[in-house]
């Protein structure tokens, strides 16, 4: 078996050290190695973006980067995106719109969200459904999950205005 | 997964010793594609030789002598870079539409072009604009046109040992444009039924074409430079009697397969649709107009 190799990388602004083998996927290493299951394996095939994360700041599927691919990444996950027990805008948006069925695109959804609002904090509705076209939500629940999107946006802009 | 070591080596001469070195090396730039085939077993490597940290396959550099793109640069800086936007627009219409978002964060237009699938939206584009690849092996360097690169689905002229280094790229002629656009049942995340890409050159008066090349993708083994098409242009003033001569000649070049994305018949039509499309974008780009491709419009 391939050696395993120790790798750094910043989780959600903390300094982390693990061990893995080559063959591991950073989505496996983040569930299985480091309990952070609020990413989701979905296809483990790069479609359907239930495992997207924020890799230096970019939304990547992490079932198709391998563990040591991250060392010296920061990566943030969805456990990084609430302030303490605030809700962030985006989950709140979510949560408000009820833009969720089973949940399981939910964490995809929401890091991919960040990820756009950063970029373009204001959206049109049809950049926000090119930006998410990477998402798959099984429960096609796109229209109240596209609405969440641009009410985060509204959000994240009157809370920059405060 | 299969069990495989992992290098990232920092120089070319210790990768390309790596690639020599192994049974079976592969390298690594994106893995959007690779990842996913050695999960499903389709490739089997020892060593994956990480190739993101190479000086020489990150290069982006764009000079009034032309462009050389490492080969391991992802989609996404080729998308942001203002001078490809501007001089080479047709390869950052195929990287817009390479996956999603999370896809062109990652994905590379070298491995798109390694990948070598007869659908890949990224090489008709590289073919139309001339593009050279720089292949490197620990006994020296080759080059080989983009046309040549391709030898069948998932094949192409690399030999065990050697690696893709980068694309280069000839100067943007005067009055040229460039356009690829490909067509999908559906407004993104799709592969290509038919794509077609094209670089054209208009003389001083902006009505006649003074050079052409033509690719048409997803219609055989490999990606298709349609030289008869392009022949069918040079030397016209362009109006609809020389785009239906051109359609054509590209017609009588596609032998694509029937599969559940589209019979040979429809395949053969909508190449035909794509060109006379592609020809207007970028005879428009190469008069100076703003066309911007909108996927889904």
């Amino acid at each position: 078996m391939a050696k395993k190799r120790v790798v750094s990388i910043k989780l959600n602004g903390d300094p982390v050290e693990f061990l893995c083998e080559p063959r591991q996927t950073l989505l496996e290493v983040l569930r299985d190695t480091l309990d952070m299951t609020g990413t989701k394996e979905g296809c483990s095939n790069g479609n359907c973006g239930a495992c997207t994360v924020l890799m230096d700041g970019r939304p990547v599927t992490s079932c198709l980067v391998l563990a040591v691919e991250a060392e010296g990444a920061e990566v943030r996950t969805v456990e990084g995106v609430a302030c303490g027990s605030h809700l962030a805008p985006v989950q709140q948006a979510f949560l408000e719109g009820a833009a969720l069925q089973c949940g399981i695109c939910t964490p995809g959804f929401i890091m991919q969200t960040e990820a756009l609002l950063t970029e373009n904090p204001s959206p049109t509705e049809e950049q926000v459904r090119f930006y998410l076209a990477g998402n798959l939500c099984r429960c096609t629940g796109y229209d109240k999950i596209v609405r969440a999107v641009m009410c985060a946006a509204d959000k994240r802009r009157a809370a920059m205005d405060d | 997964m299969r069990d495989f070591d992992y290098a990232v080596p920092s120089t070319l001469a210790d990768a390309l010793a790596l690639m020599a070195g192994a049974s079976v090396a592969r390298p690594l730039a994106g893995g959007t594609d690779l990842i996913d085939h050695v999960r499903t077993g389709r490739l089997a490597p020892d060593l994956l030789v990480d190739i993101k940290k190479l000086p020489e396959l990150n290069r982006l550099e764009a000079s009034p002598s032309g462009l050389r793109l490492g080969a391991s640069v992802p989609c996404w800086k080729v998308i942001a870079s203002t001078e490809i936007s501007r001089d080479y627009t047709a390869l950052v219409d195929s990287c817009r539409i390479i996956g999603g978002i999370q896809i062109q964060n990652r994905a590379s237009v070298g491995g798109n072009l390694c990948n070598s699938g007869p659908a890949a939206d990224s090489i008709p584009s590289l073919i139309a604009l001339g593009a050279q690849c720089v292949i490197a092996s620990k006994d020296g360097t080759r080059e080989v046109p983009a046309e040549a690169f391709c030898t069948g689905p998932g094949k192409n002229v690399l030999q065990p040992g050697e690696l893709l280094v980068e694309l280069k790229f000839p100067a943007r002629a005067a009055r040229s444009g460039s356009h690829y656009r490909r067509f999908i049942p559906r407004n993104e995340m799709d592969i290509a039924v038919v794509g077609v890409g094209a670089s054209v050159t208009l003389d001083e008066s902006g009505q006649r074409i003074t050079d052409a090349r033509i690719t048409l993708g997803a219609v055989g083994p490999t990606p298709l430079l349609a030289t008869d098409a392009a022949q069918a242009l040079i030397g016209q003033a362009f109006d609809d009697d020389v785009i239906a001569k051109s359609v054509a000649a590209a017609k009588a070049i596609a032998t694509p397969i029937s599969d559940m994305r589209g019979t040979a018949e429809y395949r053969v039509h909508l190449v035909g649709v794509l060109l006379a499309r592609v020809l207007k974008a970028a005879v428009a780009r190469a008069r100076g107009e703003t066309f911007t491709y909108q996927p889904g419009h």
